[in-house]
């Protein structure tokens, strides 16, 4: 199982995921981003870009994920919060970006 | 002003609490320092309302509950605390003592420094806009302060919750402008409130749009580009920003405490939760050693780690006699707890 990023600065980097974890955790895990409130939709440290082609297969974002969303900058149609979206058969593959500067 | 103490604690929240009084316990008594004028840290900040279940010995505890009950656990031993006031520079004497400087020009001297500082000082969470520093507290605004400095301005409002919201509403009344720019149609406020805002003729709601950039000169703002979302930027002429989008925790306060601090992080010595400054310890969740687990449990013990720890420091040559707290007691207090605030 695993989870491509397009980090900030272009280049790209496959991570191995375990089912079940996060995205977040996986990313965290491999130092990509912070995670401070632990998954608690207390923050918006792992807000990524999901590819379009992917973002359909992940559930609806919960009404919390969407109010922190609001505190997160550099939104895209396709912004998540990444701790929401928990590995499993039917995101294996996941591409995903990390936000780069404005 | 100066505090002597033998500990100074850096962070109100549960851990800094605590650290009190595992503090207090060993005989030490203690100042904590905090930005935020409320103690209790992202439990007062965050979430008060929210229900804890993991805190030994309370199977479910409101976090504003829990905060009160750190403080009358603390209280005892009568802390000075140092609120509204963030701790920014650590320096040490010839003998030893450190001397930790507050944004409010307090002085602390220390035999030890706790550094309980979670995710860091919280501040407001900054949008990411080039140049945006040089604006701010001449155009951009993260707070209301005084209402009557946007009269007559051309007003730009960014965020999505009570706040703007309501600011919005309340600085119509005196600005020549409002427009509230907002990521998407839904606000996080009083659906009363929202309903007042989007009738009201004197206010230009713009959603789903976001901040982009800042235009102007010497700190004053010419205009703001704001982005549809997904799409195209657009730009609208505004004398003042007020941008509303909460608090966000930073540790660059500490990065000139001769500390090493890596990401957001503060590794330790677990044995001891020394940092890589000897006297100066991390405790909560800013503290990091192999096999962490970031918990207010965790930060607990922790405190009491670092208390033990620095006991040596604090009284050289004394002999550190291990006692439980049901032998030892707590003392009566003679004085209610004295907060001092900005």
């Amino acid at each position: 199982m695993q989870i491509n990023v397009t980090l900030a600065d272009g280049s790209t980097r496959t991570i191995a995921a375990q089912e079940g974890l996060s995205v977040m955790e996986v990313l965290r895990n491999a130092g990509i981003l912070d995670g401070e409130c632990n998954g608690s939709l207390a923050c918006a440290t792992c807000h990524v870009w999901v590819d379009e082609s992917w973002l359909d297969k992940l559930e609806t974002p919960l009404e919390g994920e969407e109010d922190m969303l609001d505190v997160a900058f550099n939104i895209a149609p396709t912004s998540r919060l990444c701790c929401q979206i928990i590995m499993g058969p039917g995101n294996d593959g996941i591409r995903i970006s990390m936000p780069h500067p404005l | 002003m100066t505090v002597n103490v033998d500990v100074a604690i850096v962070g109100a929240g549960p851990v800094g609490l605590f650290a009190v009084f595992a503090c207090g316990q060993l005989g030490m008594r203690t100042a904590v320092i905090d930005g935020l004028a409320d103690p209790g840290g992202q439990l007062t900040a965050l979430y008060p309302e929210k229900p804890i279940y993991d805190i030994p010995g309370r199977s479910k505890i409101r976090a504003d509950a829990l905060v009160d009950d750190l403080l009358a656990q603390a209280e005892p031993y009568e802390p000075n605390y140092i609120l509204g006031h963030h701790a920014q520079a650590c320096s040490e004497t010839s003998d030893g003592t450190f001397v930790v400087t507050t944004s409010g020009s307090r002085k602390v001297f220390a035999r030890a420094v706790l550094l309980a500082a979670g995710a860091g000082a919280f501040g407001p969470n900054r949008p990411p806009l080039e140049g945006i520093r040089a604006f701010e507290n001449k155009s951009v605004f993260y707070h209301v302060g005084r209402r009557d400095r946007f009269a007559g301005k051309r007003l730009l409002i960014a965020g999505g919750g009570d706040s703007a919201v309501d600011w919005a509403l309340s600085l119509a009344e005196v600005a020549q402008s409002v427009t509230v720019v907002h990521r998407r149609d839904t606000f996080r406020a009083l659906p009363a409130a929202v309903a007042a805002m989007q009738a009201d003729p004197r206010i230009q709601v713009e959603t789903p749009y976001q901040l982009v950039g800042l235009d102007g000169v010497d700190g004053h703002l010419r205009a703001v580009n704001i982005g549809r979302i997904g799409g195209n930027a657009k730009r609208i002429g505004a004398d003042a920003l007020l941008a509303l989008f909460g608090l966000s925790g930073d540790l660059g306060p500490l990065a000139d405490w001769g500390v090493h601090i890596d990401g957001k992080t503060i590794p330790v010595d677990a044995k001891t939760c020394e940092t890589s400054r000897s006297g100066i310890y991390a405790i909560g969740d800013v503290a990091r050693y192999p096999g962490k687990l970031n918990l207010i449990l965790t930060g607990f013990a922790e405190a009491a780690t670092a208390a033990n720890a620095a006991f040596a420091r604090v009284f050289p040559g004394k002999t550190l006699h291990s006692e439980y707290s049901t032998t030892r007691g707590v003392p009566v207090s003679t004085q209610n707890q004295h907060f001092q605030t900005a």
